[in-house]
């Protein structure tokens, strides 16, 4: 994770750059350092600072900063930036209906689209990844928590990458072509990415379950959705929980009248002490939501 | 107020677009051809930030509730008001009751009417532009529908009717179009005979071309290099691990057709860029109806930057007309 960071520019107004060509944590806890190193300098001409999930983009105005003096100013803070190894955060639960009606009608809709037109997302996922069944991978898929290693693809959406030992992510292809629609609030994945899908539309990640949990809302009905529109950052850690039908039903209730609410915990993340025990200290965090 | 009496087939109220959330997947939306939109506010005395309606291929039929002056520029989309055929890049007066009405394109596919005042509709995240796939901004969030009604603001004042921008200041639109390109991003990931073709071919826009992206075909399926995909890469040569999109940046998915993201972009994916289209050629893209021929032209940083001094000096005497 030492190698330096790979600049490129995306035409005039563009930095892209690439801090690995492969996902790991510590990529992402290197790109964060240095984007946030970047976002102190408040450098006039930068409009907005794009963290991914290994990568990050600036995107500027070269009327008012240079493309080479910006390069050299981030690269600047590469060079000073340490990566911090903890961060304090927030871990968030997140109730999910594995298996609901509304994906798998629309996966239905979209088979000839998939790798596997006999099986629905859920039994794919669970046979790829060497699960006994769908059970076993909603075991899988709820048992660890994910950390929000980037926001956007569409307005909120958060892409999450599973707090577990590389041998144990879920990795899943996308579908064969792109679907043009998805649910709201679908939970989604793609490589060794989980989403959930803010808003409706086109989509090409498996599609597991919903949450009742609006993320992303320009009217901002929701208490926690009052300090922004976009719930997630990257950062932030979800731990998902399987709810049943009824307590489905009963939390869009509460959506719709407005009473619903998350559980929401702070935490300090340490990233050497998840390399260190990544079986035992994720479900340290998870306590924290007890 | 303007009601709307039949929408088109996709007008949405567009300012120059908001800045600062990309990070957080909000696009910056705003008039795909923003040398347009800032002629016709210019034409009318408005702010150059002022909303407008961007009026795609098949534009909007608006019936005003109150006198106003107008003026649309962009795609030759020839006005009518109360079927009287109205000269282009020229403000015009509307009485009260009167009705306008768009012809068939004859060059180019956005239309863009100002009026003085500009549409009035609240700014959310510092624009009035419209984000379609995150119904946010513009009006109620979306493209208009017959029954809207639109406030307009108080005019300024400053311009009048018959105000037209000169000759040399009007948009020569059609046939086929260069686009000029910085490659970069993941461009040696393709293999030396994609990136050969991808900038010999000529190439035509596809069905799919919106505010999200434009897709084209009819040039060579685009190769990748073959490599063991990196952890969290996806699985096919054309993928990588999600990343941002810059605007204006050249996606080939499965390395079969390029898509250009524009203002509505998708701000992030796992499909590799190969380079991104220059700032100052963006809103020809905008202007390019599907079937029309586009080639690509390779250019470097330095030239871009040309470029782009090119179009805002243009830009500075469309905004010295009539002050």
């Amino acid at each position: 994770m030492n190698a330096p960071i790979r600049y490129s520019f995306g035409a005039d107004e563009h930095l892209f750059a690439e801090v690995s060509d492969s996902m790991s944590l510590e990529a992402f806890f290197k790109g964060m350092a240095v984007t946030r190193a970047v976002e102190r300098l408040q450098l006039d001409g930068v409009l907005d600072v794009c963290l991914a999930n290994a990568s990050f983009q600036i995107r500027f105005d070269p009327d008012r900063i240079a493309p080479q003096a910006l390069l050299e100013a981030v690269q600047g803070a590469e060079a000073e930036a340490v990566a911090e190894r903890s961060l304090h955060t927030r871990i968030i639960e997140i109730p999910v209906l594995y298996n609901d009606p509304w994906t798998h009608e629309t996966l239905m809709r979209f088979r000839d689209r998939h790798q596997d037109p006999d099986a629905t997302d859920l039994e794919y996922a669970a046979r790829i990844n060497g699960l006994a069944d769908v059970e076993a991978f909603i075991a899988a898929h709820s048992g660890a928590p994910w950390f929000v290693s980037m926001v956007g693809f569409v307005a909120g959406l958060p892409f999450m990458f599973q707090m577990v030992e590389r041998e144990r992510q879920l990795q899943v292809p996308k579908y064969l072509r792109p679907r043009t629609d998805t649910p709201k609030l679908t939970l989604g994945h793609g490589g060794c990415f989980g989403c959930i899908y803010s808003v409706r539309g086109a989509g090409g990640y498996q599609m597991f379950g919903v949450t009742p949990a609006p993320i992303y809302d320009p009217q901002q009905q929701l208490d926690y959705l009052k300090e922004h529109m976009v719930f997630f950052r990257p950062g932030d850690i979800v731990q998902f929980k399987p709810i049943d039908r009824d307590a489905y039903d009963q939390a869009v209730d509460e959506v719709e009248s407005g009473r619903f609410t998350l559980r929401i915990r702070s935490v300090e993340f340490s990233l050497d002490a998840f390399l260190a025990d990544p079986v035992g200290y994720p479900q340290s965090l998870q306590e924290a939501l007890a | 107020m303007i009601k709307v009496l039949k929408p088109g087939l996709a007008t949405s109220v567009q300012d120059l677009g908001r800045e600062g959330y990309y990070h957080l997947g909000i696009p910056p939306s705003g008039a795909l051809d923003q040398y347009a939109l800032r002629a016709a506010n210019q034409l009318v005395g408005n702010p150059a930030g002022a909303a407008g309606l961007e009026c795609t291929l098949v534009g909007p039929e608006l019936e005003f509730q109150a006198d106003a002056l107008v003026a649309v520029c962009g795609a030759q989309m020839p006005v009518r008001l109360d079927g009287v055929e109205q000269y282009p890049d020229t403000a015009f007066k509307v009485r009260a009751g009167q009705v306008l009405r768009f012809d068939f394109p004859r060059a180019g596919a956005r239309a863009y009417l100002a009026v003085a005042g500009g549409i009035d509709v609240p700014q959310v995240l510092g624009s009035r532009s419209t984000y379609g796939l995150g119904a946010l901004g513009g009006w109620q969030g979306r493209k208009l529908v017959a029954g809207d009604l639109l406030p307009v603001g108080v005019a300024s004042g400053k311009s009048r009717a018959g105000a037209s921008l000169p000759m040399a200041l009007r948009q020569s639109l059609g046939g086929e179009v260069l686009l000029r390109v910085v490659p970069g991003l993941y461009y040696d990931r393709l293999t030396a005979t994609a990136a050969r073709d991808f900038f010999s071919d000529a190439w035509t826009v596809g069905s799919e071309a919106d505010r999200i992206g434009y897709r084209f075909k009819g040039g060579s399926a685009l190769s990748f290099q073959p490599r063991e995909q990196p952890f969290g890469a996806g699985s096919d040569p054309s993928n990588i691990v999600d990343s941002c999109y810059p605007i204006g940046s050249i996606q080939v998915p499965a390395g079969l057709e390029p898509i250009i993201l524009h203002r509505d972009a998708v701000s992030g994916g796992g499909y590799a860029m190969i380079g991104t289209v220059i700032s100052a050629d963006l809103d020809l893209i905008g202007q390019m109806q599907p079937n029309q021929q586009a080639r690509f032209v390779e250019v470097t940083l330095e030239q871009a930057l040309e470029a782009r001094r090119s179009y805002k000096k243009r830009l500075a005497f469309v905004q010295r007309l009539f002050t």
